[in-house]
């Protein structure tokens, strides 16, 4: 027996029975009415009873789980669900909102374009009221509680829809013994004939699928939609879980042979007040009927323009509901579903329309009158049959949304005007109504041809009889309509085609009066189709109608472009699990921990964490990064600098390619030291720099900068892979094998003392831009002796798993130094007072090492490098450069903004920029505020007053040299 | 999304690959004997093709070596795959001839006219 379930629509509570949809259990309680249309605020009912609905779209539940837009149509109910509906203020049966409705002529389409566009400063006071009234469902304003999946899956054939071709197919496929997977959008197999009461054949497909372990290459999962076609039968679906911590789940296919089975959509008609709750598919009313045992109705009308809406008369008749009259523009039919109504003794008026309908929030009345053959006049009186549920149809649309996706072409049948698919363009077919076959008999042959095509390919054969079908329903030729007529002026008709944002036939002609031919145009002016069911009701009526009125062939005009989603995604299920601390990659350096117990507060750079400065308690930033510089050239400061890249760069040839890359001299790097290169790009322009040391004869190790580590290695590989292939060098990134600790300041070398009393650290044994191979604690360490801060300075390079042993080390040994650690701020503070650069700061892919005022590092005797003959093309040597020069503000605690323009001249208007701020900072050993900056012809201006206009005031500053602290590097040396 | 069957490592999806641009542009032996046209030429100039393109990727996220592909650019259909300083291959096939360069099927732009079934 049916078990009853309780739910609540708009904080009342009403009953429905398991198993049925929430759409299914409003009708059960009377309840036609579920929302307001987007702009008149119309009152509107269920329509359809499946996911082409457009009207009733419900917000599901409340707080952090709750959803708008949900079609009630698909979700099935379940005990305690809370649904409200959406769009209307202050409630549905009351809404002021609906006073548009009375004003429609004035809101045509464009309405809003044409009025709020002007003047421009408006908008913002327009919008508000415009957004308030004219919103769908609430997006949850708390974090969701729920998980979403991610789940990768490959096939040999996936088939798309469960209906009668799918089952067919999916049977037929299980036999083959190819891994096969059937989604079904439904909760149950069965498609269009589980509105069917005699669909003996369907149930026992379905029966015979669902088997358990019958079939072990076949999967079937139900509700999961496919919403989009990728390249090389790349698809997606959304499996709808609904499960406490897991709501849905996206499936990412890869499918050697894509089987569409997608069925079709019942197509709506075109007549003034079609919009009344009350109005629904005909087939739709019928699946309630049938299926959920749901006779939504006590009197009927019926308005077809073919056959199959009969079924929907002859079913309800048989259930015992009066069925009033059926309505059919056509002027006669043969078929055998309109001889056994006539044989029932049921009501047709042939060659009539409806004109209008009347009733508020439910229909109670339709007109209807007699028309001409052509459907275009009016004959005779109308008349007025009352009725509470008017049944429509209109012909069947093929869904050919997933067929376009893959980019396959369409084409015009002009018999029962669908769009069917005609040129594959990946691997698909597409079988049944979906490919515009519609008769049982049929989509079995077809069905049958075509998966034994695709066996065929694989190199199977299915040992398979084909059962015909011999009990054929001959259905009679449909008659298209595309705008009923209507007693009343054509300008005062709401004749709704897209139910969802209320667009009208009268609209679409006035988008055609204002002069729009192209569809794509017309659907965007008028917004027809683009609402989250993007109008698969009513998509081809709209082509109908621009086709009436332009008098253009409807295969002429062709479609809009299908676009995913087929049916909307929630944000969660398209986010996964990458949110939060898996939205990105974080990478950490082996002290990482260490930082944090010590308040380091950290800073991005790409994906790294690095230490930007550490705080002690009461500490600002500024006072926290005075202190790490000041301690840096005082005593030791220890940097972690691990993230900088390494390269490790062995073979034959590793130092002809090494002069190849960087601008300098290579060959003569004697083994056991170091030298800093500049990397350009073949444009002259620098990409990056970094210190490499010779370890052996043909074994280098090259640091690039934390940023660059990726692009740089990538590049280097381009040149030896492609351009360079004689030469014998192999690269290998060593980032994340070594951990550097960077030991700078005046004291540095007491500490490497302690850490290894063995060695000897004197400035003829180790000098400045040398490099050792050094045993600390036991652990062999790659030393060199560089600087990036003006002191004296050691990076220890350690394998990644001691670093942080040796780190704590340092500390514990320099503790009389008053041992430091500094983070990436006052490294930056250091280097800009020596004037060293940043790639990517300083440079920014248009400066060359002349513009730094660097040509000491550019070889003039090498033939060649990368980025030599640019050097000197017409561009990279013309005078006015902007170059890197230092600049001292006049008033000496005035901290520049970087980035800020520079000018010369304040007087004349519009003022000229000659360059910018590049770094800028508040230096402490100086007492005073510096900054570096790109100034045209800068270096001959040194000495020289510019300006820095800020919004409320203007900066004096002198252009100086770049090197503010020790320009003699005394400290490095003594 | 399509998939690229890396020569060494096999079928893979794009997102493996990043894409080198035109192919078969090489270094001038010579640069300093080149005018700056010419040197302006290697460096900027590229072809940009609708349609039948030869293309340099590389397996960034997998063996890190280089290939040449032929890819038909409004399709994404590729149509052949040959290693570095191998020889352009022959292609069958035309470069779509339409006036806006679209393909009769494949390219997204849905053609405006149809045949009749």
């Amino acid at each position: 027996m049916s078990t009853k379930i309780s739910f609540t629509f708009d904080k009342k509570k009403y009953f429905g029975i398991k198993g049925e949809t929430l759409a299914s259990a409003l009708l059960r309680n009377g309840i036609f009415l579920v929302g307001r249309s987007f702009k008149y605020h119309r009152p509107r009912g269920i329509i359809s009873a499946g996911s082409e609905e457009p009207n009733a779209i419900v917000q599901l539940e409340s707080g952090n789980i709750t959803e708008p837009n949900v079609r009630a149509t698909e979700i099935e109910i379940y005990d305690g669900l809370s649904a409200t509906s959406q769009n209307n203020w202050p409630s549905l049966n009351f809404d002021l909102g609906s006073i548009n409705d009375l004003f429609s002529r004035f809101i045509p389409a464009g309405f809003y374009y044409k009025t709020f566009i002007w003047p421009p400063k408006f908008w913002e006071f327009y919008e508000y009221f415009i957004r308030r009234a004219a919103g769908l469902g609430k997006s949850p304003t708390t974090d969701d509680p729920d998980k979403y999946e991610h789940l990768h899956y490959h096939c040999d054939i996936l088939i798309i829809g469960g209906g009668i071709s799918g089952m067919y197919a999916a049977k037929l496929a299980a036999k083959s013994n190819l891994k096969t997977l059937l989604l079904e959008q439904n909760s149950e197999l069965g498609g269009y004939d589980l509105s069917n009461t005699d669909s003996v054949r369907t149930r026992k497909l379905s029966e015979e699928l669902e088997e358990s372990n019958k079939f072990k290459n076949l999967k079937i999962v139900k509700n999961t939609s496919v919403f989009a076609y990728f390249h090389a039968n790349y698809l997606l679906a959304s499996q709808k879980i609904n499960k406490k911590n897991l709501r849905q789940v996206i499936w990412k296919i890869r499918a050697k042979k894509v089987v569409l089975a997608t069925g079709s959509i019942e197509r709506f008609l075109t007549f003034h007040n079609n919009d009344k709750p009350g109005i629904m598919l005909a087939n739709s009313a019928r699946k309630y009927l049938n299926k959920y045992s749901n006779k939504i109705s006590k009197e009927i009308v019926i308005f077809t323009n073919n056959d199959s809406a009969y079924k929907s008369a002859i079913d309800f008749h048989k259930k015992g509901v009066d069925v009033k009259c059926i309505i059919d523009l056509r002027k006669q039919s043969n078929g055998d579903l309109v001889k056994e109504a006539k044989d029932l003794g049921l009501k047709i008026f042939f060659g009539h329309v409806i004109i209008n309908t009347e009733g508020k929030k439910r229909i109670n009345k339709v007109i209807v009158s007699e028309v001409d053959e052509k459907i275009e006049n009016l004959l005779g009186n109308p008349k007025k049959i009352s009725c509470d549920l008017l049944c429509v149809s209109g012909g069947w649309t093929p869904t050919v949304h997933l067929f376009s996706q893959s980019r396959g072409k369409l084409i015009y049948r002009e018999s029962d005007a669908t769009f069917i698919p005609d040129k594959s363009f990946q691997k698909e077919v597409s079988i049944g109504a979906c490919n515009g076959t519609f008769l049982l008999k049929e989509i079995f042959e077809e069905t049958f041809n075509k998966m034994n095509k695709i066996f065929n390919e694989f190199g199977i054969k299915i040992e398979e009889k084909f059962e015909e079908i011999t009990k054929i329903t001959f259905q009679d030729k449909m008659q298209h309509a595309w705008i009923i007529p209507s007693n009343k002026n054509f300008k005062k008709t709401k004749m709704f085609i897209d139910f969802q944002n209320d667009v009208t036939a009268k609209d679409i002609k006035l988008a055609l009066k204002e002069g729009y031919r192209s569809i794509e145009h017309i659907k965007r002016y008028t917004t027809t189709g683009m609402a989250t069911d993007q109008g698969k009701i009513s998509n081809v009526n709209a082509l109908g109608i621009i086709s009436n009125l332009s008098n253009t062939p409807i295969h002429e005009l062709g479609t809009t472009t299908f676009r995913l989603p087929y049916t909307p995604v929630t944000f969660g299920a398209i986010a996964g699990r990458h949110i939060k601390e898996f939205f990105d990659v974080e990478r950490t350096t082996p002290m990482h921990q260490w930082h944090i117990k010590n308040q380091a507060k950290f800073e991005d750079v790409g994906q790294w964490k690095r230490a930007w400065y550490y705080p002690k308690e009461g500490e600002n930033m500024h006072q926290a990064v005075n202190r790490e510089v000041k301690a840096t050239r005082d005593g030791i400061g220890i940097l972690d600098a691990s993230t900088l890249g390494k390269i490790d760069i062995k073979g034959r040839d590793s130092s002809e390619f090494l002069n190849r890359v960087y601008t300098n001299a290579w060959s003569k790097l004697q083994i056991g030291k170091c030298r800093y290169g500049l990397m350009l790009g073949d444009d002259g322009m620098v990409i990056d720099d970094g210190v490499t040391s010779r370890i052996r004869e043909n074994h280098y190790i090259m640091t690039t900068t934390t940023g660059g580590a990726a692009s740089v290695m990538s590049k280097l590989e381009d040149w030896l892979q492609t351009e360079w292939p004689e030469l014998k060098v192999r690269l290998t990134s060593v980032t994340e094998q070594f951990a550097t600790i960077s030991l700078n300041g005046p004291y540095a070398i007491n500490l490497m003392k302690k850490l290894c009393p063995d060695q000897n650290f004197s400035r003829e044994n180790f000098p400045h831009m040398s490099f050792k191979i050094i045993k600390i604690s036991g652990i062999i360490c790659r030393v060199m002796r560089i600087s990036f801060t003006g002191e004296k300075c050691y990076e220890i390079n350690i394998p990644s798993s001691y670093a942080q042993a040796l780190w704590e080390k340092c500390f514990e040994l320099g503790k009389e130094f008053n041992i430091t650690p500094y983070g990436t701020e006052a490294m930056h503070v250091l280097r800009a007072e020596k004037g060293f650069i940043i790639v990517g700061q300083e440079t920014d892919g248009s400066v060359t090492p002349i513009d730094l005022d660097m040509s000491w590092i550019v070889s003039k005797k090498k033939y060649d490098f990368i980025g030599k003959r640019a050097l000197y093309r017409s561009d990279t040597i013309k005078k006015d450069r902007k170059q890197l020069v230092g600049l001292l503000t006049n008033n000496p605690k005035e901290i520049l903004e970087e980035g800020s323009q520079i000018v010369e001249n304040i007087s004349n208007l519009p003022m000229e920029m000659v360059g910018h701020v590049t770094s800028s900072y508040y230096s402490p050993n100086l007492d005073r505020s510096i900054a570096l900056a790109l100034i045209k012809e800068g270096i001959e201006k040194k000495g020289k007053k510019i300006y820095i206009p800020m919004p409320n005031k203007t900066i004096e500053a002198t252009i100086s040299d770049p090197v503010f602290v020790d320009p003699l590097n005394e400290r490095l040396n003594t | 999304m399509f998939l690229i069957n890396c020569p060494y490592c096999g079928e893979r999806e794009q997102s493996e690959f990043s894409c080198g641009g035109e192919a078969h542009i090489s270094r001038p032996k010579n640069p300093p004997d080149t005018s700056d046209d010419q040197w302006a030429d290697y460096l900027f100039m590229r072809k940009n093709i609708k349609g039948v393109q030869f293309e340099r990727w590389n397996h960034s996220s997998g063996c890190r070596q280089w290939f040449n592909v032929v890819r038909n650019t409004s399709t994404d259909e590729i149509l052949g795959i040959y290693n570095m300083g191998e020889a352009i291959p022959e292609i069958d096939g035309e470069n779509p001839k339409t006036p806006s360069g679209e393909p009769e099927i494949g390219s997204g732009n849905i053609s405006t006219s149809f045949k009749k079934k």
